[in-house]
């Protein structure tokens, strides 16, 4: 595959670890971006790695190939070269562990047999005894009726493990273009895909990667090759540093219900963990609300209560900050990761919803198997393109993305606008 | 007819003249403060449980605010809630979008609903939530002190010139027996001579401009000044205060490092040039056990960025009234009436620039009348107009005298704390800025920590901005003297796409473009506090429920003394009226 060119769109974590798997392969790879890299989702999230809010199926393999490969991944990164060194370090690779905690007779219920199925597809499920779950969270509720420890759940600073992958893919040749959005149009060879365009020019290549996190949908169209990715929002509220408090990823049973459901509306679910800053982050929320950053003081109100319910000693900590990020949801909960039957030169790696930092690595080193024609670690078959759920986009999104659009230039235009009066008011001054 | 109601958060001068003019013009009014009693730090007052003689012994205007704050807080149709905060705005889905800069505001449009966290100081606890609905906002929260790092400010010893001041003011109490005012503005005389009252001993004032920049700033066009000369007097009083304890005054000085063994012991202070890089060779120690730093003020512009109102001052572009010679300076945009480009708020005071307390307390005026729907061609309002159009001339030329010099980076080492709540260096700053991949500012934000402890930012955001702009990012922004070989050229010869003129990073549609002033949660409130269900604020009577005094006498016209232009000084010194009395002029 040498001289191969390849442009990754969208250089958030996907982008970061498609992009390193395939320059590590030999393949001349740019990364194009709208924005900063690894500015939006991926700086948005809690950084999961979870296996444990996963029952038996394609997407667990993908979560179990991803768990093996990160600390392989992380080393290799920082014996590299001593920029990436710094970014593993910022990374905050932390193997804690989680514990799901449930609160009702039928939470618990319910928990046993899902940690049954678990067991069955090879993940570490132990049950805890009350005594265990005290010594191992001594602030958690009293009125738990079960508890399960996954001692292979780990956490990452979500944009430091984004900027440890783009480092890494940079040292081995990637280029990285941020600023630079790709505008509707392509450049086609024979019905094959050749060439972006950006405002700069056409950007050409012999493959192309929609890695656009909960925009691969919208940036899919401007290709002419839709994809059903949507964003479902969620928000994290940040208290101020304490003393060790929360130590391991604490949830309750309910969110991997609010994981698999699909819902439009609200759903709340408590995620409890402290970061080594002391700072613990608490979520989520899931709603899909379009690209929707108004601030619901009754989401933050809900996430906090639910919270409570699994740490009532929290209820004096201070929160001080809290922050939205959209998660790219697809409607039967699978990433997308293949080529594109409708448009050859392209490829897709998204569609995560809220597993992309945790799934990213496997991610990667599944596109660059499928590229490069070799047999694939594990089945990559259930996340290809060409699916129902993938190809028949739900016609209310689209329109609301023109929306969306149509208010954004609205905005930008009377910005400009008043920027202009600003002048003349100088000017006259 | 029911009255409009009008919700002012901030009882400083502009929020308190903006209650006063507001129910001068009819409207209900409820005044919001973080703090006991309303003046803002301007007229900060020792707690009542002091029971000062004197209160406003170190006070300017006293006479003025006192007669302005009891007619406000006694009014009927005023409520009062101190010791409140506003913990977050929320925005009506569907509102319609903001009117155009002089336009008429759309009628239809409703200002945010206010979230309130009451009953008690920002950091106790049992505080109740609240939800303010109006059909009027004035926000008027001010600004807070700017301070640029530079060795050793981290040391305990090392104030905010604001900060002494506020200990002076509002406790009596000195933050040391020797110490250095340094930093730039007029504020730094102020603040010496309240250490001066104090009863510290002041061995310096530092201006780190030189004389011919805030000479070429204040002398151009001094009919610009005339009225604001009501503020002279309160210089000349420190000046006076100054001349009698002997403080040199120096210009073209700064100090550049502060030592000690656990708090500050002494400093370094040097010579500057016009951009603030350092004479080399002029440095001198100078035993302290107290330093006060002021570079300015940042406007507290998390309540108007939560409302969504558009700021003004980009980035590169020091805009009206921008505080700062390098470009960080941003404010909200208002227009002739102090509306913000969002429907139903008004911003007034230092959020739209620093210009002074006359100016604020003229804008705040303009801000309430208008929101209260005051007859706009009242010729009380004309008045008030000239006087903060005059305000805004001021701000102009401060900034123009006391700009912040571009070679301030030359001060820092690898080792120098940049974020003091997380205690990030310079060098981890510019590894993050030089690095392609880290380089977004929310990436380098959380990789570097800076900007993530408890001040979110308030402190060292607009600082790490600046720095993120000329490590790289931006090679307009300019380079950091000194540091040509470092990181940011690095980066440019890397990234040759990057050169030039290049690409600005946008933000994905829905995520905010970065801002250090981007606060969701504005204030802290405890996990406990959020999970509760807020009641709407007027349905449960409480502690601070309305301070209903029947028959106090109507407000007639927005009451504001406009310092006279002909007869500079009237409104501060001269003002003849009792503090019993409560007729309005």
């Amino acid at each position: 595959m040498n001289g191969t060119r390849a442009v990754v769109l969208g250089a958030g974590i996907i982008g970061a670890a498609c992009a390193r798997e395939l320059a590590l392969a030999g393949l001349e790879v740019t990364l194009l971006d709208r924005g900063g890299a690894g500015a939006a989702t991926t700086s948005h999230g809690e950084g999961n790695v979870l296996v444990s809010d996963k029952g038996p199926g394609p997407e667990l393999r993908l979560a179990q190939l991803s768990r093996r490969l990160w600390p392989e991944v992380l080393a290799a990164i920082a014996e590299r070269s001593p920029a990436g060194a710094r970014c593993v370090e910022a990374a905050e690779w932390d193997p804690k562990g989680g514990i799901v905690v449930a609160t009702t007779e039928a939470g618990a219920h319910g928990l046993a047999e899902f940690a049954a199925t678990q067991r069955a597809a090879d993940v570490r499920a132990d049950t805890l005894t009350t005594d265990a779950l005290r010594a191992a969270e001594p602030c958690i509720t009293h009125a738990h009726t079960a508890a399960v420890h996954y001692p292979e759940d780990a956490q990452v600073q979500p944009a430091g493990a984004a900027a440890a992958l783009l480092t890494d893919a940079l040292a081995a040749g990637a280029r990285l273009r941020t600023g630079e959005e790709v505008l509707a149009g392509v450049v086609t060879r024979g019905g094959r895909l050749t060439g972006v365009r950006t405002p700069g020019g056409v950007v050409e290549a012999d493959l192309f990667v929609n890695a656009a996190g909960p925009w691969s949908g919208a940036l899919g169209a401007r290709l002419g090759a839709p994809v059903a990715v949507e964003p479902r929002r969620g928000d994290v509220l940040v208290t101020t540093p304490l003393p060790p408090t929360v130590f391991h990823k604490v949830y309750d049973a309910d969110y991997v219900g609010a994981v698999g459901s699909s819902e439009e509306e609200l759903q709340t679910s408590a995620v409890v963990e402290s970061t080594r800053a002391g700072s613990v982050l608490i979520g989520s929320s899931r709603r899909r609300v379009g690209f929707d950053d108004l601030l619901r003081p009754e989401v933050l109100s809900a996430v906090a209560a639910k919270a409570l319910r699994l740490f009532p000693s929290l209820a004096g900590v201070p929160v001080m900050r809290a922050y939205g990020g959209f998660r790219p949801y697809v409607p039967d909960h699978l990433p997308v990761v293949g080529a594109d039957p409708r448009l050859a030169g392209l490829w897709h790696a998204s569609g995560h919803e809220g597993a992309g930092i945790g799934l990213s690595v496997g991610t990667g080193r599944l596109l660059r198997d499928l590229v490069l024609g070799e047999p694939t670690e594990i089945d990559a078959h259930p996340f290809r393109v060409d699916r129902p759920a993938v190809l028949t986009p739900p016609p209310e999104s689209r329109q609301q993305n023109r929306k969306q659009g149509r208010k954004q230039n609205r905005e930008q235009r009377r910005k400009l606008e008043m920027e202009q009066d600003q002048d003349q008011d100088q000017e006259g001054a | 007819m029911t009255p409009r109601h009008v919700g002012v958060v901030g009882a400083g001068p502009a929020g308190l003249a903006a209650a006063h003019a507001a129910l001068a013009a009819g409207a209900r009014v409820t005044l919001i403060d973080a703090a006991e009693q309303p003046g803002g730090q301007y007229h900060r007052m020792l707690p009542e449980a002091y029971a000062a003689e004197r209160p406003g012994r170190l006070q300017h205007g006293w006479q003025e605010f006192e007669r302005r704050r009891r007619q406000v807080l006694t009014h009927r149709r005023c409520s009062w809630l101190p010791e409140t905060s506003v913990w977050a705005l929320e925005r009506h889905e569907g509102n319609p979008e903001p009117a155009a800069p002089g336009g008429p505001a759309d009628p239809t449009g409703r200002p945010p609903r206010v979230h309130l966290l009451c009953g008690g100081p920002a950091d106790g606890s049992g505080r109740g939530r609240r939800t303010l609905d109006v059909d009027a906002l004035v926000l008027a929260t001010g600004a807070h002190d700017r301070v640029l790092p530079f060795p050793g400010w981290q040391l305990p010893g090392v104030f905010t010139a604001g900060a002494a001041q506020a200990l002076a003011k509002g406790e009596r109490v000195a933050v040391g027996e020797r110490a250095v005012v340094a930093g730039s503005g007029p504020f730094l005389l102020p603040v010496a001579a309240s250490l001066l009252e104090a009863g510290s001993t002041v061995l310096e004032v530092l201006e780190a401009n030189t004389a011919g920049t805030v000479a070429r700033g204040w002398g151009s066009r001094p009919w610009e000044l005339a009225a604001q000369l009501g503020k002279t007097p309160e210089l000349a009083d420190c000046t006076a205060a100054m001349a009698r304890h002997r403080v040199p005054y120096r210009l073209g000085c700064t100090v550049v490092e502060a030592r000690g063994e656990g708090r500050v012991e002494e400093v370094v202070t040097a010579r500057l040039r016009p951009d603030w890089s350092v004479v080399g060779g002029s440095e001198r120690t100078v035993p302290v056990d107290a330093l006060c730093i002021s570079h300015g003020f940042s406007p507290q512009l998390e309540l108007p960025v939560a409302a969504g109102c558009a700021l003004h001052g980009d980035r590169g572009r020091p805009g009206l009234g921008s505080g700062t010679g390098t470009g960080t300076g941003e404010f909200v945009l208002v227009d002739d009436e102090q509306r913000t480009s969002v429907p139903g708020v008004f911003a007034a005071g230092e959020v739209t620039g620093i210009a002074g307390e006359p100016a604020a307390r003229a804008e705040g005026a303009v801000a309430g009348w208008s929101a209260a729907g005051g007859d706009r061609s009242a010729r009380a309002l004309r008045v008030l107009r000239r006087s903060r159009d005059q305000g805004r001339a001021f701000a102009r030329r401060l900034a123009r005298a006391h700009p912040i010099g571009a070679g301030w980076p030359g001060w820092l080492r690898a080792d120098t704390v940049v974020c003091r709540c997380e205690e990030t260096d310079f060098g981890a700053l510019c590894a993050a800025f030089g690095s392609e991949a880290e380089a977004s500012p929310r990436v380098a934000k959380l990789g570097t920590r800076a900007g993530l402890g408890p001040c979110q930012a308030r402190i060292c955001g607009p600082t790490v901005l600046e720095l993120r702009d000329r490590l790289g990012a931006r090679p307009d922004a300019g380079p950091i003297p000194g540091r040509r070989d470092g990181p940011g050229g690095g980066n440019r010869a890397r990234g040759e796409d990057r050169a030039g003129d290049g690409p600005r990073e946008q933000s994905a549609e829905g995520l905010p473009a970065a801002t250090p002033h981007r606060r969701p949660i504005a204030q802290p409130l405890r996990l406990g506090e959020l999970a509760a269900s807020p009641e709407p604020w007027g349905t449960a009577p409480s502690g601070t429920a309305p301070d209903a005094t029947p028959g106090t006498p109507e407000i007639a016209t927005p009451d504001i003394t406009v310092p006279d232009a002909t007869t500079p000084g009237t409104a501060e010194r001269t003002d003849p009226t009792d503090p019993s009395e409560e007729s309005t002029s």
